[in-house]
């Protein structure tokens, strides 16, 4: 079994400004792996670069035996136009793209394929169902069916259940780890710490930098999760730059890992209710922060 | 009676059966042209487009005089020029696609303002600007029909990527690169179907056979086969009844098919089945689920 993806030293961010920086690993082809981390703690920002939708400012990701089109990948707020007037069979029926490209037909096979799709999600009888009738959870299931056609060896899930209720989110879930029982590779961006727990065997915490990577249990320990909570979400704009590994002064260090919160910002920052990093609770967002170093910034465009 | 009313003026006149057979090549290539524009939110692009068009068909008018062929590339050069940087710009910089497209035919009606007073000849632009379609000879009368011929062939080809594209650019994005030459074939083509449509109807109206079948479409379909399909029989009936209501009470062509096309408009926002106001006033009782 060898590797999906491998992180050489790799650091994505925008306008030079890290969001993941120098992430180390391997994705093993098969593995099941739920990245976590706080609000800004730069997952979505991983996943934009493992997709290719985002160049590394440094490093290199490399997924020698997987091309573009082997990676199925659904952002955290797809952009989809619900207005368009478009039913939710030819909604799904895209995923088959692969199969179909710009001009090829979606003959018999295809259709039952897409049918099957449909059934797996649970939107039988919603194939004429115009796409702006449907409720978020819907619409959810609606794009896991679309997941489903595209046959992807890599599957990059942002945020999947995000205000998607339980009942939805079990029904996702089991298509995940039908997946992960076909040996793709999944990526999935999560913040429910007990149901990652309870599902996922290997974890990556992220907190711009990553905490700890490996199997869930050794991983979401408190110490770890104390530590993403420190994480500074601020970008400081008079950051020097960043020294290449190994080259290291004392004062790139300090610019290079940001310090902790609260600290070289002008501004105290109290870590709020830290002691709660201890009980199994989903992170928190990190408090807000004072400071001109505001967190505007760290959005991506 | 009726026949005299309907037909005669087509069957005794050959100006008219040119106006007609140009009106309704231009009514197919312009229909699915305009639903895409309404349905991607770049319903004034056609109008910005047309001002881009219209300096370079005055360049080409003042180089030339009225030469079928000069204007048409002078206008399709200006045409898919602005919609070339326009493109690039909202793809690769911050500027959004309007932001974009409002600089560059604002610097397009500058240049082709400035050509024209350097010149210094008071030439009269107003079939430019007005067209004429009742006067369609047969070189711009097979040119609306090539591009009309053309628009669909290429939407025929681009349509996949393009619905795409319009539905869910991340997903476009994702699974392959056909996204960016599909919008960049899409501009061309409108950019063609204003050239055609300045001919007939002038830079102005052009846009009015695009736009108007389309805000039509919006109101009677929920799908966007069945949107082009309506916008295309509406921008017909309109060429059409307009070139009939020209002949008969002598106004000028061109806003009475625009004018007429408007009546349907109206119609359609009044009585149209999918979100038409009196639907909105009077919807019926609920269902039980």
């Amino acid at each position: 079994m060898g590797c999906a993806l491998q992180f050489r030293n790799v650091t994505l961010g925008y306008d030079r400004h890290p969001a993941v920086h120098h992430l180390d690993g391997e994705v093993a082809s098969g593995a099941l792996v739920a990245v976590v981390g706080p609000n800004g703690a730069g997952k979505s920002t991983l996943f934009k670069g493992v997709v290719g939708l985002l160049k590394p400012l440094a490093g290199r990701i490399e997924r020698d035996a997987v091309t573009a089109q082997d990676i199925a990948y659904l952002p955290q707020a797809a952009e989809i136009d619900r207005s368009f007037p478009i039913n939710v069979y030819d909604l799904v029926a895209m995923g088959l793209w692969r199969h179909t490209g710009v001009f090829g037909g979606v003959g018999r096979q295809a259709r039952g394929l897409i049918e099957n799709a449909l059934a797996a999600v649970g939107l039988t009888g919603f194939e004429d169902r115009a796409i702006a009738t449907l409720s978020g959870g819907q619409t959810q299931r609606m794009l896991f069916a679309r997941l489903l056609l595209q046959d992807a060896r890599v599957i990059v899930l942002d945020e999947p259940f995000n205000a998607v209720d339980a009942k939805t989110s079990a029904d996702l879930f089991g298509l995940i780890q039908r997946w992960h029982g076909e040996e793709r590779t999944v990526l999935t961006a999560m913040h429910d710490i007990d149901f990652v727990r309870a599902n996922f065997p290997e974890t990556l915490l992220l907190a711009r930098e990553p905490v700890a990577w490996g199997s869930t249990s050794t991983v979401l320990t408190p110490e770890n999760l104390l530590a993403a909570r420190r994480m500074c979400e601020a970008f400081d704009d008079h950051a020097a730059a960043c020294a290449e590994a190994g080259v290291m002064t004392p004062a790139t260090r300090r610019a290079c890992s940001p310090p902790p919160c609260g600290e070289g910002l002008g501004v105290g920052v109290a870590v709020v209710g830290a002691g709660g990093a201890a009980s199994p609770t989903p992170l928190p967002n990190p408090p807000p922060q004072g400071g001109r170093e505001q967190t505007e910034s760290v959005a991506p465009p | 009676m009726i026949y005299d009313f309907l037909l005669a003026p087509f069957t005794e006149f050959e100006f008219m059966r040119r106006a007609l057979a140009g009106v309704f090549a231009l009514a197919l290539g312009a229909g699915p042209i305009g639903v895409f524009l309404m349905l991607r939110r770049m319903s004034l692009v056609g109008d910005a487009m047309a001002h881009a068009i219209l300096p370079g068909a005055a360049v080409g008018f003042l180089l030339s005089g009225l030469n079928l062929f000069a204007m048409t590339a002078g206008g399709l050069i200006a045409g898919v020029v602005v919609a070339l940087l326009t493109g690039l710009v909202a793809r690769n910089t911050e500027l959004k696609e309007d932001a974009a497209l409002a600089t560059f035919y604002l610097l397009s009606l500058a240049v082709g303002v400035t050509i024209v007073s350097l010149k210094g000849t008071n030439i009269d632009l107003l079939h430019v600007l007005f067209g004429n379609v009742l006067a369609l000879d047969d070189q711009t009368l097979l040119l609306i029909a090539g591009n009309a011929t053309l628009t669909l062939l290429v939407l025929a080809l681009i349509y996949r990527p393009l619905v795409i594209e319009c539905v869910d650019p991340g997903f476009m994005r994702s699974v392959s690169r056909a996204g960016g030459p599909a919008h960049f074939a899409f501009l061309a083509l409108v950019v063609i179907n204003l050239v055609s449509g300045f001919h007939a109807l002038g830079t102005l109206l052009a846009v009015g056979i695009m736009m108007l079948p389309a805000a039509i479409g919006r109101f009677w379909a929920r799908d966007i086969t069945q949107m082009i399909v309506i916008a295309t029989a509406s921008g017909v009936v309109a060429g059409y009844a307009g070139l009939l209501l020209s002949f008969h009470s002598g106004v000028a062509s061109g806003p009475a098919i625009i004018l007429v096309a408007g009546a349907l408009y109206i119609a359609s926002l009044l009585f149209g089945r999918v979100g038409g106001l009196l639907r909105q006033l009077f919807p019926g009782r609920h269902l039980e689920a």
